[in-house]
């Protein structure tokens, strides 16, 4: 039933959330860079603030190039809406703060991009959130974990940057169980690698920064609802299930039944908190997602040449990446990403600190910098910069060592990527 | 809030107001799969408009126990039922798609009994007869979740709504589905997908109630609707005493996919 009812991941990229401007007949979406909007009467004003009609208020709440993004990247993710945010950061704070508030509990996967798990471990906990990390394979130790005041599973697609590849159908499953959804950082492997809702799944976002805008242009994050999670059901969500004072006395599950986690995180937490994404920063994500199948397909491909190269070097002790059958994760990958578990991965060298060093040093087309998902290559050195403020065992059990090496590939030719590395593995070598 | 009618609870969202004797009432009427959000942005207006809204969740549906409808009359009866409970003597009765035929009826039904209680009647997205083919009949016990996808891509008409429900920022399609598969969960006795479809493609009284249907009726009808084409609401049009049509630039799911036409064909209409 392929068509424009029923349309592809290629053409969503591409046509869902925009249609040609009604006013000037502009083919691409429009930057409607304003803060504000302009009321037709007193009487829609007042309907706009109290959710009786639709439409726009205010650019922090929402605007008109951000809803195409928040339409598009729900239709790629397949959820019901999402809201875009100034970062991932600001993504995973808003999904959090809108699900529960001092003394509650969150069961989160141990193998975090470093600062999700600061936010958990450091900075929620001051604000009486605790969080009990486990390993993402360990199945058992998420049902451990479960506390009466628990209201939140977390965990990423494929952990940063040891690639654990995250079982979402079994973990959703003890979520489930426990009456609390499951969210998901989908930011390594976007909607084209895997669709989370499809396997469980009940909250995914991303850091916009990375795949989906694809360039190293711009910071931004989106979550998306899958619609899925029955909150009245649960019984543990207060929040959404039962009149809110600070929004008109709204029951949020009331008015809307599957979008309730929508309705009070752009209501109370957009306006409140206010980490809103630019109409600018929207437009420049819209551009990268248009040609998101064709950069995935391209990192999968190149990333497949380079991990094939790096296992086979004599001065690389490991390489972490799910396509090779030594990754823990190798059948879980198989089952769950067929088409590639990402293009952000580490990697070993054999020797001291200083060949590390002389090895990142070394890279030319590679670039030294703290970000992945860039159509350039780029490589870091985890344990000093993105991981610092872990302890040692935290790093280990994040699947990260001392002289372990992240690369994100990008979309330049492979050749040059191999050449660029071999050159720079020769280097630490004679470094010894 | 819930209602007791014909001994079971009803949920029925007011719209964030309490319900108001001194007001005149709108009763909606969801369709098949659906429950009272879908008209959330029809609801909310009117209820801080100076009407009370009664947007009914269908027995054996979400909030709202009891046996669910196997037919249109049986809908019917508990509508008149809901009518009797909260003592209404005023009512517009709106409905969509399946929950059309059941204001129809309903209107029908209680002009014998209770003169000019139903003051106006709404149709939105209808068709007399509404067939559903045998396939998709099957389909909606044997394979579901197939059967949704396929009536969620047959009832949207664009990828690029404007500001719909909920609002900015919402895909209507996978709002949509998801709605579905909340609902068809929701009763784990009955599969209501399959009772609802048979009890549209069933319903043979559709002519006939509409020669009882003495109110103004208003025919709100999408053009790009390829669940119930305009064409295939024309045999009630014809045999309607007092039509109004409203053609709006939408596929079946009109009240999300045109929110402020919906409103405003509503407003208008509903006027005193």
């Amino acid at each position: 039933m392929a068509g424009y009812s029923d349309p592809g991941f290629d053409t969503l990229a591409l046509h869902a959330g925009a249609a040609p401007d009604p006013v000037t007949g502009a083919r691409a979406v429009p930057i409607h860079l304003t803060t504000s909007f302009v009321f037709e009467s007193t009487d829609q004003a007042a309907a706009l603030f109290n959710l009786e009609r639709p439409g726009h208020v205010y650019s922090r709440i929402s605007n008109p190039t951000n809803a195409v993004l928040e339409q598009r990247i729900s239709a790629l993710e397949g959820g019901i809406g999402a809201i875009t945010t100034a970062s991932g950061q600001a993504a995973l704070h808003l999904t959090i703060a809108t699900l529960m508030g001092a003394g509650s509990h969150i069961v989160a996967s141990t193998a975090l991009y470093g600062g999700s798990h600061n936010l958990l471990h450091y900075t929620l906990s001051r604000f009486g959130i605790s969080t009990t990390f486990v390993k993402p394979g360990d199945l058992d130790a998420w049902k451990a974990a479960v506390q009466p005041n628990t209201k939140l599973f977390f965990g990423e697609t494929v952990g940063n940057p040891g690639l654990d590849v995250l079982d979402i159908p079994a973990i959703s499953a003890i979520a489930h169980e426990a009456g609390v959804p499951l969210l998901v950082d989908s930011t390594l492997t976007s909607p084209w690698l895997i669709k989370p809702f499809d396997h469980g799944a009940d909250l995914v976002y991303h850091s916009a920064t990375k795949f989906l805008s694809g360039h190293g242009t711009v910071v931004g994050g989106v979550v998306v609802d899958g619609g899925s999670f029955d909150w009245d059901k649960s019984g543990k969500f207060a929040e959404l299930s039962q009149a809110y004072e600070g929004f008109h006395n709204m029951v949020f599950s009331e008015e809307s039944t599957v979008g309730a986690f929508l309705l009070r995180a752009r209501r109370e937490g957009l306006r409140d908190f206010g980490a809103c994404m630019s109409p600018h920063t929207a437009w420049l994500i819209l551009q990268g997602i248009e040609t998101l199948p064709l950069r995935m397909a391209r990192h999968m491909d190149n990333t497949a040449k380079v991990v094939e190269f790096l296992a086979a070097h004599p001065l690389v002790s490991r390489v972490g990446h799910p396509l090779l059958d030594s990754h823990p994760s190798h059948a879980l990958a198989q089952k769950l990403l067929p088409r590639g578990a990402g293009s952000v991965f580490s990697f070993d060298i054999k020797g001291s600190r200083a060949q590390g060093q002389k090895f990142i040093e070394t890279l030319k087309v590679f670039s030294h910098l703290a970000n992945v998902g860039d159509c350039r290559s780029l490589v870091i050195h985890p344990a000093s910069t993105t991981h610092f403020r872990m302890s040692d065992d935290a790093l280990a059990a994040s699947g990260i060592g001392l002289g372990t090496i992240r690369l994100s590939i990008g979309l330049e030719d492979p050749a040059d990527l191999i050449d660029d590395l071999k050159k720079a593995l020769k280097a630490a070598e004679k470094a010894a | 809030m819930n209602i007791t009618v014909q001994g079971h609870k009803i949920y029925a969202y007011t719209g964030g107001k309490p319900f108001n004797p001194a007001q005149p009432t709108a009763v909606f009427i969801h369709g098949v799969l659906n429950d009272h959000s879908v008209w959330i942005l029809q609801t909310r207006y009117l209820a801080h408009h100076g009407w009370n809204v009664l947007a009914v969740d269908l027995p054996g549906h979400c909030k709202s126990e009891g046996p669910p409808p196997q037919s249109v009359k049986e809908a019917a009866d508990t509508v008149i039922a809901l009518l009797d409970a909260m003592q209404i003597e005023k009512a517009a009765l709106i409905g969509h798609s399946f929950g059309s035929l059941i204001a129809l009826e309903a209107t029908a039904r209680d002009a014998a009994a209770h003169p000019g209680r139903v003051s106006r009647l709404v149709m939105v997205g209808t068709a007399y007869p509404m067939r559903v083919s045998p396939a998709l009949l099957d389909l909606s016990v044997s394979a579901p979740f197939k059967a949704i996808d396929m009536v969620n891509s047959f009832s949207h008409s664009t990828l690029a709504p404007p500001p719909s429900a909920l609002g900015p920022g919402t895909w209507l399609y996978g709002g949509s589905k998801a709605l579905m598969r909340r609902v068809l969960a929701s009763n784990t006795q009955v599969n209501v997908f399959h009772t609802g479809f048979k009890a549209c493609d069933s319903y043979s009284g559709g002519e006939a109630a509409m020669t009882q249907v003495t109110c103004p009726t208003l025919f709100v009808l999408g053009s790009a609707d390829q669940m119930t084409p305009p064409k295939a609401a024309q045999s009630l049009i014809d045999g309607c005493a007092h039509p109004h049509v409203v053609k709006l630039p939408a596929g079946h799911s009109l009240m999300t996919e045109a929110p402020e036409g919906v409103l405003q064909a509503l407003k208008d209409f509903l006027k005193p």
